[in-house]
């Protein structure tokens, strides 16, 4: 699903460059769920931004399901973004003057569904995330949680073919947390390709496969038991 | 290029952001309003101004005299001059084809008029026929003054409408009465009223011949007055009036033996120079109005722009986020403009309404000096609203191609 070959990212700031990521190698096969971990700064963001088409390598190859992304201009990058990928923040992103449902169709808008059918989705994703009650509210009315999961709702609705989601648990208390890695399970279940960056061992540990970056180079790729996170919910 | 979709999105967002809205609004209808009442008013104040100077003949030229202040060819000053009716005929018959109206003109002031028991001291001016249009003296009752009055040296008279209030209140229709100028019976054969006001109205007018007749003066004269045919611009016909006159004083100046550098004793007028300065001045009161229009409207338009890049500062991250979840370039800078288009339009077009009606409103019961009916040309004000638009959208669309554009982790990073 995912390939990356020597991928090279550097940030230019006036006179100097940081060099992020230095050479990354690796592939991601469909229905994976995919903990990319590291201490802060280690270049995790950096990766998966890239791997989102919200930024662009410097050096290296990145194929998206068989697709070469290189040198897209933006509304070829948006076309992809929107039929390949969803994605999920540590701060949420919704649109606060739109209501749970409206963020959660606004995807479909841009693909061009009408506004009924937009409607009906919506909602039976907000169900899925077991926020249909809470359809009309707006984000501001919603707690930490709820917004995550109407954000996990919204990258879900767009049927994506991979989920990137960059610490969707940084800013939720550990049992919340659980409770959306929880629903990142069972979507995983269903066969959708994931990747999350986290800086914490626990929620990497509730995925299939920990990718550990440290100042930029990949220094352990490893396939883990997965810990259920329903356990503690 | 309708598309059903696209307008409810911009709908919601109006509706969900209603103080942005508002804003904006405001900013783009007060700009509008403004300049609808600067303008309005600019145009009653031409239009009052006009109106001060419609009393008379517009083209009006005159002659008057005085006592000479200079000595020539043997004759001492101090002496008076006083026109006559060879002059006055000479120069009718001399410029008999570019004179349009023409009168002379015999003043007697302070004469006593009776009429039954009622009396009061008026002017008497005795005058040819012409002199109607000359003081644009319109006729409520009866007729002015004709040829035959004139050639029979008939004793009749033109009242005025305030001597008619005046000496008969109660006599609705005086034309055919009689009254006394000085003790000798006239008939009244005409009222008028001048828009030139009191002074215009507190006077009669009688037949030339027959006031020279009968107050005793011989053939003298106290002015003569000309109207010249108007030529085919203002230009020429301030030009061959000017000539005109310069020509008659210096004829009149010889027949009276009067120095050619004496100032004073005898002048001329050309209300056509008054028009001049009075053209002059509306083109500056008009300049002034666009000058300050047209500076409402650039501050209508750098307020537009300023709140365009608020807006598309404020929604960066809003911007971001649409474009990772798939929103074009295009898409973005089209949600823009199609909202601040939408917006500047309806609000634009809300206060021209408003302002219109205002001015459509109050404009006719404005009574103030030098401002009559203040009103606007609507096609100057819907290209106003128009450019205002077109200005929002242009202001608008640099910024927000600029936000569609850039990398969408740049417009998320955004705070
Ligand atoms: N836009 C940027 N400009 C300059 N430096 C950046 C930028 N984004 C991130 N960095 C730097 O790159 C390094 C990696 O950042 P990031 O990928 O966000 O790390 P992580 O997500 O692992 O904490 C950090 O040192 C950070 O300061
Ligand atoms: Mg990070």
């Amino acid at each position: 699903m995912i390939e990356i070959k020597d991928l090279h990212k550097s940030y230019k700031m006036g006179s100097n460059s940081l060099h992020v990521l230095k050479g990354l190698n690796f592939n991601i096969k469909e229905g994976e769920l995919v903990a990319i971990m590291g201490s802060s700064g280690s270049g995790k963001s950096t990766l998966l931004n890239i791997l989102g088409m919200l930024d662009e390598l410097d050096e290296g190859s990145y194929t998206l399901d068989g697709v070469p992304i290189k040198n897209l201009n933006e509304t070829k990058a948006a076309q992809y973004r929107n039929k390949f990928l969803g994605f999920i923040f540590q701060s949420f992103n919704l649109i606060n003057y739109k209501t749970a449902v409206e963020n959660v169709a606004l995807p479909l808008y841009y693909q061009g569904v009408n506004r009924k059918e937009r409607q009906e989705k919506a909602l039976k994703y907000l169900e899925q995330v077991g926020l249909k009650e809470w359809a009309g509210h707006l984000p501001s009315e919603l707690s930490g949680g709820q917004k995550q999961r109407v954000a996990i709702a919204r990258a879900l609705a767009a049927e994506p073919k991979v989920l990137m989601a960059d610490e969707p648990t940084g800013a939720l208390d550990s049992q919340t947390s659980y409770e959306v890695m929880d629903l990142i399970q069972k979507i995983n279940d269903d066969g959708n390709t994931i990747l999350v960056v986290t800086h914490e061992p626990d929620i990497a540990d509730m995925c299939k496969r920990i990718v550990h970056l440290k100042d930029g180079v990949i220094v352990e790729d490893k396939k883990v038991d997965q810990v259920r996170a329903s356990q503690y919910v | 290029m309708f598309d059903i979709e696209r307008w409810q999105e911009i709908f919601d967002t109006i509706r969900k952001n209603k103080l942005r809205t508002f804003l904006t609004g405001l900013s783009v209808a007060s700009g509008i309003f403004i300049l609808v009442i600067l303008l309005g008013f600019g145009q009653g104040m031409q239009n009052g101004i006009a109106n001060e100077f419609e009393g008379d003949a517009n083209n009006l030229l005159g002659v008057w005299t005085q006592v000479t202040t200079k000595e020539y060819k043997g004759l001492n000053p101090g002496r008076p001059i006083i026109l006559s009716n060879r002059d006055y005929d000479y120069i009718e018959s001399k410029y008999s084809d570019i004179l349009e109206f023409k009168s002379p003109n015999l003043r007697i002031f302070n004469a006593s008029i009776n009429y039954k028991n009622e009396s009061g001291a008026y002017q008497v001016q005795a005058v040819a026929p012409n002199y109607q249009q000359i003081e644009n003296a319109e006729m409520l009752q009866g007729r002015f003054l004709n040829y035959k009055d004139d050639a029979s040296v008939a004793k009749v008279a033109i009242i005025s409408k305030k001597i008619r209030e005046e000496l008969m209140p109660n006599e609705k229709n005086p034309v055919g009465k009689e009254l006394k100028i000085s003790d000798l019976v006239f008939q009244i054969v005409g009222v008028f009223s001048d828009k030139g006001g009191d002074f215009d109205e507190s006077r009669l007018y009688i037949p030339q011949s027959t006031g020279q007749r009968v107050f005793n003066r011989g053939d003298s004269l106290s002015m003569m007055y000309f109207t010249l045919k108007p030529q085919a611009t203002f230009e020429k016909t301030l030009a061959a009036s000017n000539k005109f006159n310069s020509e008659i004083e210096t004829y009149l100046k010889q027949v009276h033996t009067v120095a050619p550098d004496d100032g004073s004793a005898i002048n001329t007028f050309n209300t056509l120079e008054n028009v001049k300065r009075f053209m002059g001045m509306m083109k500056g009161i008009k300049l002034f109005f666009w000058f300050v229009g047209i500076c409402t409207i650039i501050a209508g338009i750098v307020g537009v722009s300023n709140i365009m890049l608020i807006i598309v500062k404020e929604r960066t991250r809003e911007i971001g986020v649409r474009k990772a979840l798939g929103a074009k370039p295009w898409s973005i800078v089209w949600m823009i403009l199609h909202e601040a288009v939408f917006v500047t339009a309806v609000s634009g077009f809300g206060g021209l309404i408003f302002s219109m009606g205002l001015l459509e409103f109050i404009g006719p019961k404005v009574e103030v000096d030098y401002v009559l009916n203040p009103s606007i040309d609507f096609n100057v004000a819907v290209t106003t609203v128009l450019l205002l638009i077109f200005a929002g959208a242009v202001a608008g669309f640099f910024p927000a191609w600029r936000a569609a554009s850039i990398k969408p982790i740049e417009a998320l990073r955004d705070e």
